[in-house]
């Protein structure tokens, strides 16, 4: 459970994200995706209820204890958050530095080996109040897996990117989980993303997760709810509204 | 409910003291960045000495005309020099700095916490197993308690030089002994006790509006609320300490 003043965001999720695979986390816009997504690495506490890592409740960890627990976690924000008294290269070395991983050749190296990877060569030097919205989010996502962290949380990592960007970054999830195991959860609004990178869809709405399952279940699924978020016409009118349609009232 | 207008100034003291705590826990602890000290000690230097010479310049004067004319009604003008220069010594550099620089670097402070903050560039630091007490507010602590009392002792220096221009080269009095009159009857308790005051304020100052940045709530408007309130704290802050500081230090 989790609340914002009188507003409640997440009441009653109940989710096991399993280990070493894919999961997609999708609902509409303000229904609480990220906020589930900042409870994963205790950057939010829940108001009722626990978070579970390996066996381990956050809540019991001290502050020591959660900033050595979180080094295993890499997270590229919705918006990138990049820290802009710093060039993209020192954006994606941050965690290397802080984590004493590598001498400064081999950060330099991984560096760019990250840049290539989200297609972003020779923007090293650049400030992030230089880049594009989606340039930013690809070095965000760059440093979210510079250091190699095996539970990675992308928040929307392909919103507002082109189709063939948006490729390239799928490809990368899909890849970061067969060759390095790595457990992924991913925020997406793109349905095409969803069922590419996906092992297990959540769905979120009105603060529970209403569906789960593998993406042929979510094909088959008689759910209304879940049927107008994958596009489909022919649902019962009231149950179809679609959760994007009730972004921010309250 | 008598308490109610002073529950605001109980709660600023109940986050305070909680920075305070923390900022302490998180000195000693490594990685000490000091090179990120030395920057913050240039920039407060930078940004405020020229407000803080300004200030001092112009008081020394003021105090001059004023205890000129108000000593010359008893026969005692002699005396202006040894005024100005223990008023300056002893109180007015100390606070009238703390006042300026609340408003320069404390302000600066605030609003670049405060940004870091509604961006989710904390949440970031947080990830990277990086503690944003840790990282950003133990340096500028530190930077602006070291750099407080190197700019009060300019400004003690230039108040005195403002007060000498006043009496000597616009009231006439004799050069040598207004110069012998200033230092008369100071001693190195003065110096020191003005000293010990600048680092208090300059420590109170950064605690505070690190303390507002990192508390800052929604968006743009959010920011600019915590810088207001960076600068009416600190400012208060630094009135109510020095009637204590005083009453301890002589
Ligand atoms: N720090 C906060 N303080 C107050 N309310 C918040 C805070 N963070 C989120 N909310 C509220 O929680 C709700 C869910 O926000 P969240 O950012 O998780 O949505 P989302 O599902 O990620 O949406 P989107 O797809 O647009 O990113 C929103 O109504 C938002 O207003
Ligand atoms: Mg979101």
């Amino acid at each position: 459970m989790k609340s914002f003043g009188a507003k409640v965001v997440l009441d009653g999720v109940d989710l096991d994200i399993p280990r070493g695979d894919s999961t997609v986390i999708i609902g509409g816009s303000g229904s609480g995706k990220s906020v589930l997504l900042k409870h994963m690495v205790g950057l939010i506490a829940p108001d009722a209820g626990r978070v579970m890592v390996d066996g381990t409740e956050l809540s019991t960890l001290d502050n020591r204890e959660l900033t050595r627990f979180r080094s295993r976690f890499g997270m590229a924000f919705q918006e990138g958050a990049l820290f802009d008294s710093m060039t993209v290269a020192q954006n994606i070395e941050f965690p290397l530095v802080r984590l004493d991983i590598g001498s400064a050749a081999e950060r330099r190296e991984r560096v760019q080996e990250c840049l290539q990877m989200v297609r972003l060569e020779g923007a090293e030097a650049k400030l992030p109040s230089q880049l594009s919205g989606g340039m930013r989010r690809r070095v965000g996502f760059a440093r979210a897996i510079a250091h190699r962290p095996d539970v990675l949380l992308f928040d929307e990592p392909t919103t507002g990117l082109d189709p063939v960007t948006k490729d390239v970054i799928d490809e990368l999830i899909v890849e970061l989980k067969e060759r390095l195991g790595a457990t992924i959860v991913t925020i997406t609004h793109d349905m095409e993303s969803v069922f590419r990178i996906g092992d297990w869809i959540g769905m979120l709405y009105e603060g529970k997760i209403i569906s789960w399952g593998s993406p042929s279940d979510f094909r088959g699924t008689t759910d209304p709810r879940v049927g107008a978020f994958l596009g489909r016409k022919t649902v019962a009118p009231h149950a179809s509204v679609p959760s994007a349609a009730r972004t921010d009232t309250a | 409910m008598a308490f109610v207008p002073f529950e605001g100034f109980f709660r600023e003291i109940g986050r305070f003291s909680q920075i305070f705590w923390r900022t302490l826990a998180w000195t000693p602890r490594r990685p000490w960045d000091l090179r990120e000290l030395f920057r913050q000690m240039v920039r407060v230097g930078v940004d405020s000495l020229p407000v803080v010479l300004l200030t001092a310049l112009f008081t020394g004067m003021v105090m001059a005309l004023q205890t000129f004319t108000v000593l010359s009604r008893f026969g005692a003008e002699r005396y202006v020099g040894s005024l100005v220069s223990l008023s300056m010594v002893r109180e007015l550099s100390a606070v009238l700095s703390g006042l300026v620089i609340a408003g320069r670097v404390g302000s600066a402070m605030g609003a670049e916490l405060g940004t870091m903050r509604v961006t989710e560039q904390i949440d970031a630091l947080q990830v990277m197993a990086t503690d944003p007490v840790h990282y950003l507010v133990v340096p500028r602590v530190w930077a602006l308690t070291a750099m407080m009392p190197l700019l009060v002792l300019i400004a003690d220096g230039l108040g005195i030089y403002g007060g000498y221009l006043v009496a000597v080269v616009l009231m006439g009095a004799n050069p040598v002994s207004h110069m012998e009159n200033t230092f008369q009857f100071m001693d190195l308790n003065d110096l020191s006790s003005g000293l010990i005051k600048a680092a208090v304020f300059g420590m109170l100052i950064a605690l505070i509006g690190c303390q507002q940045g990192l508390s800052t709530r929604g968006g743009a408007e959010g920011v600019g609320r915590s810088t207001t309130r960076s600068v009416v704290v600190a400012s208060v802050a630094i009135l109510i300490s020095d009637f204590f500081l005083t009453k301890l230090l002589f």
